[in-house]
């Protein structure tokens, strides 16, 4: 990271940071996002992050990025994972354990299927 | 997602259960489900709607059309016309004369529904917190640019006046004027101080943005900074919130690196650095005062006010201290302007307010909406109505020390004017909603007992006050509690108003006051009836004895 | 880890270094407590002493300190501390089915620590997990969405 010191460095690391990630995203196929506040830790996101990098390992799926955030304020649902497979809308579940995360690797990863059951109702 | 279009509320209270409402809130989900209108029609049920003469009724938001009584076989047809069509299903529509107080609200609506509108959580849950580069993807830093390379600190704080932004904690504090008295001094060096010591019982909107969003708190200290003529910042952090704590560590390291802290930002003369100082475990620390003597090395009891921090802050240094929710709106004001600010909310409370919703509804959680949405909007579309249909008792607003607001106020605008003129609070944004199982004196007595253990007891109304109202409330729960009692209890509650050193005394009288007002009949009940007429004390004089 | 398995030497140098972390400034002091605090679960009255001697800030202020905050503890606490919450957002939502389900598994009230040295049990204040509730910390683990028939099975996982 080299020092930002105006605002043209500022936009140049955003565009260079942006063109990374469309090179990043073109070569992946998709992206797993876990919610990883203290609410949606407290409900078990650690486990369920946990079971999803050992499903990627255990099934050497390497062109798919794993990333974390913070928690989006729906509690009630925590953890929460947000999978987008190419360029398709991200789809989020809702109460992923161990178990939901396992199903949604094998179904929606490796075969494309969208688990609707686990899906989180809009406006919930 | 597509904004709400419609919103659907059944009416859940007993009659109208015996009457087929549960099944009428099936159809109505199917049925709406299978016109494909699932993601723009929200269906719930709300309890007793407050008109009794045509139930189960069914009102539909905005048009406010009432219908009613509406069977299970009328579902479909309703749906048809109203939500597809978009026309009054003729023959259903409940008679209008009879409108009552309670739901005349509908025809004063502005005809939208309020919808989420994200300024402070507009990245959390969307960004990863720990990576820098996210959150400049996300227009980071743009706002700490800005301000250091075209705006000089007095059109700063210009615009953060202008915008009509008011402390979040609780108080209602305009900021741009706090940090106008602190730029004023010219009594150096001064403290920009960011207070992260969340501890009111249901809120944690502050710990989700330094959980999602680190950086923004940082951003916005340091635009704090330039506008007063700070050069270093605190950000006090309740001991509990350890995750809040590493986050923050890393963003404030990655900031420096970047150079968005240090010397000579943006290549402007103007340096600035942060230090995040843990709490351990005191409520009081989040009084401003309390706060600071907290940082100085002391036990944290409030100092005596004035001379307020603007002037006497830490090290009887000028200092800005704002609460984590206000200070992180000032960037997104300064990158689009006063004017942009002011679009949202209310003209007397413009932005918006993160509420926490707690308690007995569908789905809990956190939003972010502007100033002036309802508690029954609230309910309704982002609670998706009560638990089992039940019907709303009260809300406590604000946590331990903000109102209990009884389901009568339950249509008053939620924005700090027009709750005060209803003589209740807004406090921190916690909304815990209590059906009808809970028990006044029961939610008093554990309110009480919070500010009991959360007593600095440095001054006698409150260290006492706060025992003996907790004995007093203990005692009528357990069915031995006295006439003599509710004098006490009255008494207590006024001193702790008058005589309390600091807001935390002063608002341990608010549960008290706020249930003797809204529900009396309950609490005497308890006392000349010895019933729990909600059937949640133990009402057996076993653990009064033993205190 | 108690002051018992330490030499005097040992607690001297951890205070030692645990000041050097924050340095011997009023306003490292509550992180420096709460570090020591950390270390050995309290704050034993021998790292008090060495406290004292190293800030060259009397006993009684360290202790005055000490006291007031929750987080600080100036007695042993057991191996495991359970904290539960006990504020209204867990209440009304069957927080106190699981106070007493805890109260009757570990034959404990507020404050106390077992025989064994095993369990301390402490209420708390509203923890910020509300979304959650009902909720207990175990050390440091957090456990949400808590029922009552859950609770055995979240103490079995300590030893």
């Amino acid at each position: 990271m080299s020092a930002v010191k105006s605002l043209e460095d500022l936009r140049r690391v955003k565009e260079e940071e942006l063109e990374r990630r469309k090179a990043r995203a073109a070569s992946s196929r998709a992206q797993i996002t876990v919610g990883m506040g203290t609410c949606g830790i407290a409900a078990g996101a650690r486990e369920t992050m946990q079971t999803i990098l050992e499903a990627i390992e255990d099934e050497n799926l390497g062109d798919i990025i794993v990333s974390q955030t913070g928690c989006v304020g729906l509690c009630e649902w925590d953890p929460i994972v947000e999978v987008a497979i190419g360029q398709e809308p991200k789809v989020t579940y809702g109460k992923v354990s161990p178990e939901k995360a396992k199903a949604i690797m094998r179904e929606h990863i490796m075969e494309s299927k969208i688990i609707r059951k686990y899906v989180i109702p809009a406006y919930a | 997602m597509k904004p709400i279009r419609s919103l659907v509320l059944v009416s859940s209270d007993p009659e109208s259960i015996g009457r087929g409402a549960q099944e009428v809130h099936r159809r109505l989900q199917r049925a709406i489900e299978a016109a494909d209108l699932e993601n723009e029609v929200v269906v719930s049920m709300v309890g007793d709607v407050g008109r009794h003469d045509a139930l189960p009724m069914v009102i539909i938001y905005p048009e406010a059309t009432i219908y009613g009584p509406v069977t299970p076989e009328n579902v479909p047809f309703l749906v048809e016309e109203h939500l597809v069509e978009r026309r009054i299903a003729a023959g259903l529509e409940a008679s209008t004369r009879e409108l009552s107080g309670r739901i005349a609200w509908l025809s004063a609506r502005r005809g939208t529904l309020p919808a989420e509108q994200r300024i402070v959580l507009a990245r959390a849950g969307l960004i990863d917190p720990e990576n820098v580069e996210d959150y400049i993807v996300h227009d980071g830093y743009e706002a700490l640019a800005k301000a250091l390379t075209e705006m000089t600190p007095a059109e700063v704080i210009n615009e953060i006046g202008k915008s009509g932004l008011k402390g979040r904690g609780g108080a209602g504090f305009p900021t741009g004027m706090k940090w106008r008295f602190v730029s004023q001094t010219d009594d150096y060096p001064k403290y920009i101080i960011c207070n992260a010591d969340e501890s009111e019982p249901g809120t944690f909107k502050d710990r989700l943005i330094l959980e999602g969003d680190p950086h923004s708190v940082i951003e916005a200290m340091a635009i704090a900074g330039y506008a007063v003529g700070a050069n270093e910042g605190y950000i006090y952090i309740r001991g509990e919130y350890v995750l809040a704590q590493e986050r923050l560590a890393t963003a404030i390291s990655q900031a420096r690196q970047m150079g968005f802290l240090g010397e000579t930002i943006f290549g402007s003369d103007f340096s600035f650095d942060i230090h995040i100082h843990a709490g351990a475990g005191a409520y009081i620390c989040g009084e401003e005062t309390a706060l600071i003597e907290s940082i100085e090395g002391k036990r944290g009891e409030p100092r005596s006010r004035p001379p307020y921090p603007t002037t006497h802050g830490l090290w009887g240094k000028p200092s800005v201290v704002n609460n984590v929710e206000t200070i992180v709106n000032v960037p997104p004001i300064i990158q689009h302007g006063a004017a942009w600010y002011r679009r949202f909310g209310t003209s007397n409370s413009p932005g918006t307010k993160v509420y926490t919703i707690l308690g007995n509804v569908n789905v809990t959680g956190l939003i972010e909406v502007p100033m002036g949405i309802t508690l029954r909007e609230v309910i309704a579309i982002y609670g998706k109505g009560m638990q089992d249909g039940a019907s709303l008792k009260l809300a406590q607003t604000g946590g331990s020390s903000g109102s209990i607001v009884p389901a009568s106020l339950q249509d008053t605008p939620l924005d700090f004017d027009s709750y005060a003129r209803a003589g209740v609070s807004l406090g921190s944004g916690a909304l815990l909603i209590c059906n009808e199982d809970t028990c006044v004196v029961d939610l008093a007595k554990v309110s009480l007992n919070f500010f009991k253990r959360e007593s600095c007891g440095k001054c006698t109304p409150c260290r006492v006050g706060t025992q003996r109202a907790y004995q007093i409330l203990t005692a009528i729960s357990e069915g031995v509690g006295t006439q003599q009692d509710l004098d006490d209890l009255q008494m207590l509650s006024e001193n702790l108003t008058e005589f309390s050193h600091c807001g935390l005394g002063q608002t341990a009288s608010v549960p008290i006051r706020d249930v003797f007002r809204h529900f009396r009949a309950e609490v005497d009940a308890h006392v000349q009836l010895k019933v729990c007429p909600a059937g949640a004390c133990p009402m057996s004089g076993q653990l009064a004895k033993a205190a | 880890m108690t002051v018992g398995t330490k030499s005097a030497q040992d607690v001297n140098s951890l205070v030692q270094e645990v000041v050097g972390r924050h340095g011997a400034t009023a306003e490292a002091l509550v992180p420096i407590l709460s570090d020591i605090n950390q270390e050995f679960g309290y704050l034993p009255s021998e790292t008090m002493a060495a406290l004292s001697q190293t800030l060259r800030v009397p006993k009684s202020q360290l202790f005055s300190v000490a006291s007031f905050y929750e987080m600080l503890s100036t007695k042993p606490r057991g191996r495991h501390v359970i904290q539960f919450c006990e504020s209204a957002p867990c209440h009304v939502v069957g927080g106190r089915q699981v106070w007493q389900t805890l109260q009757d598994e570990l034959g404990l009230e507020t404050g106390e620590t077992s025989e064994d040295g095993k369990w301390t049990l402490l209420t708390s204040s509203c923890l910020g997990i509300c979304g959650v509730g009902p909720v207990i910390i175990v050390d440091d683990d957090i456990y949400g969405n808590v029922a009552p028939d859950g609770v055995p099975e979240i103490l079995a996982r300590y030893a």
